[in-house]
């Protein structure tokens, strides 16, 4: 689905604050597959993100997405394909627009003069109704008013409004409260399994690296030091994933935000 | 003031008030949905109401019409390509296409600042020989400006509603959400600055025609004063959905020119003092809300100055 080939991004080139953020990295990701990134600050997770989805244009090596070549293709029109959550819940959609406004523009379908039918907002309404938050009722109500726990549900609405072929989790539950955050994870994995979705997630928190999706890949100095999945994965634990990142990279797993266990 | 004195100065706000609305129309859509303070205003008034002079002059008033918007919008692809595609910053591309329209609106009016319209038909004059024998025969400049504000707020209320306008919306609301997602900001702002100066043109074209003369000042000021109206109107009926907001537009410029036109009539105020007037609605009411959040720190500090000062 995802081919990640030998990608490298060096910011501020030639310059005192030069800093190569990723490294020749390579990855490939089958349909379907579920991956938990974990890694020190600084390992390039979030510049891997934002080198599959667009943000910038990398140094060298290719992307393709579903035998698509997007290696050069703007953010724009990427986001066609790939879904994106933040950590920021104020960050995926519109507080000045409406609930069904946010959701008419995600849904995406119809041309640029089609407008918001009866039709769409039943379907609008029952796809709210999944999140259990009360949202279906308040429809038309702004955005702004909503919480972050219920903004960033709605994002994830959004986001699967059409099943992307790719989705990016960039620690989406991190800013929650932990109630809020075991919510939306549930609804994550819920939408994630319905639709197949392959879907990439950063998280800090290493019990949910192994606990979610069915692959978990460590980063460190802008390259990918360790990937485990199948039988190897499913019989690891916290302590025994992070031996196996020290013995990786001759280093401790330095993030100030790591969480070890619940 | 008597009666018919009164009437009078109403029917003058209520004239200009709608001529002026579809500028207030025109920011609602750059300033209010797409957060773009377009600058390049002024100039495009006065190019719509050059345009459109000329080609009333040249013996067709209805073609006027269609030839302002069209200029206008020519002026708003400049601004939105100077500001989307060449960095220049958005304030600053408003202020260079205005500077710029400065000549071209003398050129358009072949090198001359002024063009007397006495002699030619115009919409108005059209409007006029139509009605005539129904009751409305004197009100023409109301009915021609009042279709052309009903059909812009029904298409606002329709565009802004729209997958297009939706997306316009967010481009203004959210610029971080839409930056990584599947709209193109580019193409957003230049169709939202296309559309918004279309009916700047517009508004120009009617206020030249319905003064019978168009000449080169005839837009100075008009961003702040269209921006008077829109603060007011969004006071008024800043909530609910696009058709209120709009309609609260038209309200806006239509009390701005009442109560302006009040003080004139009572020699309140001599007429040099519009822009002056404009300016400190704008200031005020962009100023207020700001100071209203600042008050508690504001009023902590003083509070805790006359309280050291107590304590020597």
């Amino acid at each position: 689905m995802l081919n990640i080939a030998n990608i490298s991004k060096t910011f501020n080139p030639g310059t005192v604050n030069e800093k190569k953020a990723i490294t020749g990295l390579s990855l490939h990701l089958a349909p379907g597959d579920f991956v938990t990134i974990i890694g020190s600050n600084g390992a390039g997770k979030s510049t891997l993100f934002n080198a599959i989805a667009g943000s910038f244009l990398t140094d060298s090596g290719s992307i393709v997405l579903d035998g698509q070549d997007i290696t050069f293709l703007p953010e724009f029109k990427r986001a066609k394909s790939i879904g994106r959550l933040f950590q920021d819940p104020m960050r995926g959609s519109a507080p000045g627009m409406s609930i069904e406004e946010n959701l008419a523009l995600a849904a995406g379908s119809g041309g640029w003069f089609s407008h918001m039918g009866q039709k769409d907002r039943m379907r609008f309404r029952d796809k709210l109704a999944l999140l259990d938050m009360g949202l279906e009722d308040r429809m038309r109500q702004p955005v702004g008013l909503l919480s972050g726990g219920q903004r960033q549900a709605l994002t994830l609405l959004m986001a699967t409004m059409m099943p992307p072929k790719l989705l990016l989790l960039d620690e989406h539950t991190a800013a929650l409260d932990p109630g809020t955050a075991e919510k939306v994870l549930k609804l994550t994995r819920d939408i994630v399994a319905e639709h197949h979705i392959t879907t990439m997630m950063v998280t800090h928190n290493m019990k949910q690296a192994l606990d979610l999706g069915s692959r978990t890949l460590m980063m460190a100095g802008g390259n990918i030091v360790l990937d485990v999945s199948g039988q190897e994965r499913s019989g690891m634990t916290v302590d025994g994933l992070l031996r196996r990142f020290k013995a990786g990279t001759g280093k401790d797993l330095d993030n100030d935000r790591i969480l070890l266990s619940e | 003031m008597d009666l018919p004195a009164l009437l009078a100065v109403g029917q003058t706000a209520l004239e200009l008030g709608l001529i002026c609305s579809l500028t207030v129309l025109a920011l609602f859509l750059s300033y209010s949905m797409l957060n773009v303070c377009d600058l390049s205003t002024d100039g495009c008034f006065t190019l719509g109401a050059a345009v459109g002079a000329v080609v009333a002059a040249a013996g067709h008033p209805l073609l006027s019409i269609p030839a302002a918007m069209l200029a206008g919008m020519c002026s708003g692809l400049v601004t939105a390509l100077l500001q989307t595609k060449f960095g220049i910053d958005s304030l600053l591309s408003g202020i260079i296409v205005n500077t710029g329209l400065y000549s071209v609106n003398i050129a358009v009016m072949s090198g001359s600042a002024q063009i007397n319209l006495n002699k030619s038909g115009t919409v108005f004059t059209m409007v006029k020989d139509l009605l005539a024998g129904t009751p409305l025969v004197g009100q023409s400049t109301t009915v021609v400006a009042g279709a052309a504000v009903i059909l812009t707020v029904a298409f606002l209320t329709f565009f802004l509603n729209t997958r297009l306008g939706l997306a316009i919306r967010a481009t203004g609301n959210n610029p971080d959400m839409v930056r990584s997602s599947s709209i193109n900001p580019v193409f957003t702002t230049i169709v939202g600055l296309c559309v918004a100066n279309t009916f700047t043109g517009l508004s120009g074209c009617l206020m030249a025609q319905s003064q019978k003369m168009s000449e080169i000042n005839i837009g100075s000021g008009m961003v702040t004063i269209a921006l008077a109206s829109l603060l007011i109107g969004s006071t008024l009926l800043g909530r609910g959905g696009i058709f209120t907001r709009a309609v609260g537009m038209v309200v806006g410029a239509f009390i701005f020119r009442l109560v302006y036109a009040v003080a004139l009539r009572l020699d309140v105020l001599p007429a040099f003092m519009l822009k002056l007037i404009s300016s400190v609605i704008v200031a005020l009411a962009i100023a207020l809300p700001y100071l209203k959040a600042q008050w508690p720190t504001i009023s902590r500090r003083l509070s805790y100055r006359s309280a050291s000062r107590g304590g020597n």
